[in-house]
């Protein structure tokens, strides 16, 4: 699989009013790999994920899946949102196999997935409960199970973790990167998270705000270890640090 | 706590009803007010056992149930789909709302001489009255409804491959159910009103035409009577939605 953001605008309003959210940006992500866009809110972060979803059209430039145009939102390109997204007259285990019922699959093929993903995000046992029932993160992963049970060929995550507690986030972020090394799934993270973007990818762009751009693009390429141990290790701090700085670089000066 | 079936929601609320018909029956029994004015609670119960007896309650509650049944079934068959079409499509929406606004203004009541002009003293009047008295209001909240469905709920199911006719019966249908039902609730009072309003203009049995012969013959004794049973069945239909609420959505509460 090969995505391909390929020169892409969008200007939202049209005439005078108008204005340009994204300024041609260009990224691509192939197999396997884990890409964050990171940005302040303005950037247009989010504007780009739902481009690359088809839940919105380009304005200029266009978006590629195996040289295939997107033209609309489709299962090949499953998405996370921040909060909200469960259906919550469904249980945890008809949420799961939403995506498979409307794509129509065998029952029994329904059922034996289902059961997976929810092995798979470590909530085997909470299959019956209402979403209502569950906490914030379990929602988060019933909500990735969903969206990996449905086949997608990269997985589209917009902040996920956003409206999670720092404790909960951190587990969260630990456990989509160990999903990501067991699955050798592709995914794209949208966050304003810099410590959360290095984590998790292996590739990190910036974007700068007004219009977004993507002003700076890194190969993350840290050891790999716990992540607790990441965390404080000096050369994930260096980047991290160096890359902060970047950021603050791009906003505009505060009024004295 | 030793007061605690005080919290059970009906004992409060029925505590209230005893204490009107407790004063009702005290004020009648002083004779202070005429007796033509403020019968006693037992000379209505007795009004009723009579109307009961010689068939007359049993006839004119099943033809007023009827009608409103009729009417209100009607208009929520059609307002379904027409209010969620008008809360999906921005074009069918601005085509139809300001039209809906401005018969909604118009006091179904006054359809009444034209009903009658065009379709005579039949059931179909009355049956049309509640229909075009309830429809707007019903078609309204549930275009309301579905324009409130969570917009991430939507673009997920197209996100996991769902079109757009399986967004409509998978996510916005059952989205919506708690406030159709509700909506249904709320409206079913207006039924009720019109089928009266109905009876009271043109008609041979009814609640509301056992009320104006009750009047035409000073026995408010009956007229109380139909007041109190089409309190109780109003009642009864709010208890019965409510119920159908709880039963069918219990995700919602």
């Amino acid at each position: 699989m090969h995505l391909h953001v390929d020169n892409v605008s969008k200007r939202f309003g049209d005439g005078r009013h108008s204005k340009l959210v994204l300024d041609a940006i260009n990224f691509t992500v192939n197999t396997g790999e884990f890409v964050a866009l990171v940005g302040s809110s303005g950037s247009g972060k989010s504007t780009v994920m739902r481009l690359v979803a088809g839940l919105d059209r380009p304005t200029s430039g266009q978006i590629l899946v195996d040289g295939v145009r997107v033209q609309g939102p489709g299962s090949d390109r499953g998405m996370v949102f921040q909060k909200y997204s469960l259906y919550p007259w469904l249980t945890a285990a008809d949420n799961v196999a939403f995506g498979m019922e409307l794509q129509g699959r065998s029952r029994r093929e329904i059922r034996e997935r289902t059961a997976y993903f929810l092995e798979v995000v470590g909530l085997a046992d909470a299959g019956r409960r209402m979403p209502r029932e569950l906490s914030g993160g379990m929602q988060q992963r019933v909500a990735i199970a969903r969206a990996l049970a449905a086949e997608p060929q990269v997985l589209l995550l917009d902040e996920p973790f956003g409206a999670l507690d720092i404790q909960i986030r951190e587990s969260m972020q630990e456990f989509l990167h160990q999903l990501w090394q067991r699955t050798g799934l592709t995914a794209l993270l949208i966050t304003h998270d810099l410590e959360e973007a290095l984590l998790l990818s292996s590739r990190v762009h910036i974007l700068a705000p007004q219009p977004g751009r993507i002003v700076r693009s890194v190969m993350v390429e840290l050891e790999p270890s716990p992540m607790a141990q990441l965390r404080v290790s000096r050369p994930f701090l260096e980047l991290r640090e160096e890359l902060a700085q970047c950021l603050r670089s791009l906003e505009p000066s505060p009024v004295a | 706590m030793g007061r605690s079936w005080l919290r059970h929601p009906w004992v409060l609320g029925s505590a209230g009803v005893a204490v009107v018909v407790v004063l009702w029956g005290a004020i009648a029994a002083t004779g202070a007010v005429d007796r033509l004015f403020l019968p006693s609670p037992a000379a209505v119960w007795a009004a009723g056992q009579q109307q009961a007896q010689a068939g007359l309650l049993w006839k004119d509650l099943t033809a007023s149930v009827g009608r409103v049944f009729g009417g209100f079934a009607l208009s929520a068959v059609v307002a379904l789909p027409l209010g969620m079409a008008m809360g999906t499509s921005t074009v069918i929406c601005r085509l139809l709302e300001p039209l809906m606004g401005l018969i909604r203004y118009m006091p179904a009541p006054a359809f009444i001489p034209l009903l009658i002009i065009y379709f005579g003293l039949g059931e179909l009047p009355k049956v049309l009255l509640i229909f075009i008295g309830t429809l707007f209001f019903n078609t309204l909240m549930i275009m309301d409804a579905v324009k409130f469905v969570p917009k991430e709920l939507v673009e997920t199911a197209f996100t996991l491959g769902g079109r757009q006719p399986q967004v409509l019966t998978r996510v916005i249908a059952p989205c919506i159910t708690p406030q159709v039902i509700d909506a249904y609730r709320i409206n079913m009072a207006s039924a009720w009103n019109l089928v009266i309003v109905a009876e009271l203009v043109a008609a041979s049995e009814g609640l509301g035409k056992r009320i104006s012969l009750a009047q035409r013959f000073l026995r408010t004794d009956e007229i109380f009577l139909g007041l109190i049973v089409i309190g109780l069945i109003g009642l009864l239909i709010d208890l019965g939605f409510r119920f159908l609420l709880r039963r069918s959505c219990s995700w919602a509460n």
